[in-house]
């Protein structure tokens, strides 16, 4: 089984996607999308070598800051580093790589296109692949039930609307 | 709200009960937006100002605030009208104020369940982790996974299928359709709740902020009736 890796910088994200042979959709995964804005594909870098494991965050070789991790190790080294300032054609994107314990901690982003003056920190870490499933309903032989309680917002917005009628 | 106590002790007596019931009445006296003479429904109507706040009051919002900041500003009590709605951090912190009511008095094996989220401690009678069920979004009577606890705080925040109760705070007007459901598990229900409530609002995002959150695994349902789970979650199933 060979798996390929590949990285594309987005418009907006960063993205690490994993793609083996006979693996359905759900095995892309994309970054947080952004408010605003469409992933548009600007360049994709084959790596030099294949990923010889399936981890995605243990051979992510772009470089960043001028430092150049040494090849197929996955190991980084401790500190935080800017990455280039890119023309992503909408307007520039710049990203920072947070390294923790040799590995990839978080991946910010400085600059991106259309960004309006916020505060807020998006995180561009691409997570891994998270698992799906259709839902089944399984034998109740439980203590007790969390959910979002239909009752208790059915009571309240009963007791809403006659409150409301209540009011002179 | 439903309030549900179980404690695994012979020796629990009504009064210890009691205790706990009467510290959700005091929350919800102060708390409840829809009690025209609590608190929150005063300061609403613009008649408490901000230097008379009770300190319980005071300590919500605080806790708002610093939830806000943690969520990139997801978790907001402001709602669309401009008027706060606390109860998205109400709930863990008061059922989380409860449970170290019960282990000051001494219970080691219990869980306190209110309005959908729960506190485990311990065992249950038949002396295993509590067995706790997440609720079918579209059809309340059934349960669609069973998780086990001993000691973690697990809170589901939800949309429903004849209206939404959580909005997105970044788009106000938007109301929340992709994602049904969104259960948290957590070292306790406080940190459960609030960061459920805030995953909530970030739509099919919000399974990936809990992904990435460090000791906190999630169980997000779409509209389909997709279940997608954080990496760590199935160490919480039962497993048959």
């Amino acid at each position: 089984m060979i798996l390929f890796t590949f990285y594309a910088l987005y418009a907006h994200g960063y993205a690490l996607i994993l793609v083996q042979p006979g693996k359905t959709d759900n095995g892309l995964i994309v970054s947080p999308s952004f408010p605003g804005g469409d992933a548009t594909s600007l360049t994709a870098t084959p790596p030099s070598t294949p990923a010889s494991t399936s981890t995605p965050t243990s051979d992510a070789s772009a470089s960043v800051g001028g430092q150049t991790p040494t090849p197929g190790s996955g190991q980084y080294k401790d500190g935080t580093y800017k990455g280039d300032s890119v023309d992503a054609y909408y307007g520039l994107v710049q990203v920072q790589a947070v390294i923790q314990s040799g590995q990839i901690a978080d991946v910010q982003f400085l600059s991106y296109p259309n960004d309006r003056q916020n505060s807020v920190r998006i995180s561009a870490y691409a997570t891994p692949i998270l698992t799906q499933e259709a839902i089944q309903a399984q034998s109740a032989n439980v203590d007790i039930v969390s959910g979002a309680t239909l009752t208790s917002q059915a009571f309240q917005q009963s007791l809403a609307s006659a409150l409301a009628q209540a009011k002179n | 709200m439903p309030v549900i106590i179980e404690i695994a002790d012979a020796n629990a007596k009504q009064a210890d009960f009691d205790k706990i019931f009467s510290h959700f009445e005091y929350v919800d006296g102060k708390f409840n937006v829809f009690k025209p003479s609590s608190e929150i429904s005063l300061i609403n109507g613009g008649k408490i100002p901000e230097r008379e706040y009770s300190s319980d009051m005071r300590k919500i919002f605080s806790l708002a605030e610093q939830t806000k900041l943690e969520t990139n500003g997801y978790f907001d009590i402001v709602t669309p009208n401009g008027s706060y709605d606390p109860s998205g951090i109400v709930k863990g912190w008061a059922i989380y104020n409860a449970s170290k009511l019960l282990d000051a008095d001494g219970f080691k094996d219990y869980y306190v369940y209110a309005g959908g989220d729960i506190q485990t401690s311990g065992k249950n009678k038949s002396g295993g982790p509590w067995k706790v069920g997440i609720q079918n979004p579209f059809d309340q009577k059934q349960v669609v996974k069973t998780v086990l606890l001993s000691g973690e705080g697990i809170a589901t925040s939800g949309s429903y299928v004849r209206g939404n109760h959580v909005y997105n705070p970044k788009e106000k007007n938007k109301t929340i359709k992709e994602i049904v459901s969104l259960t948290v598990i957590g070292p306790n229900v406080y940190e459960a709740d609030r960061f459920a409530t805030a995953a909530f609002a970030m739509e099919s995002d919000g399974i990936k902020f809990i992904e990435n959150l460090k000791g906190f695994e999630g169980y997000m349902i779409d509209e389909k009736g997709i279940a997608t789970l954080t990496s760590g979650f199935e160490n919480y199933v039962e497993q048959h």
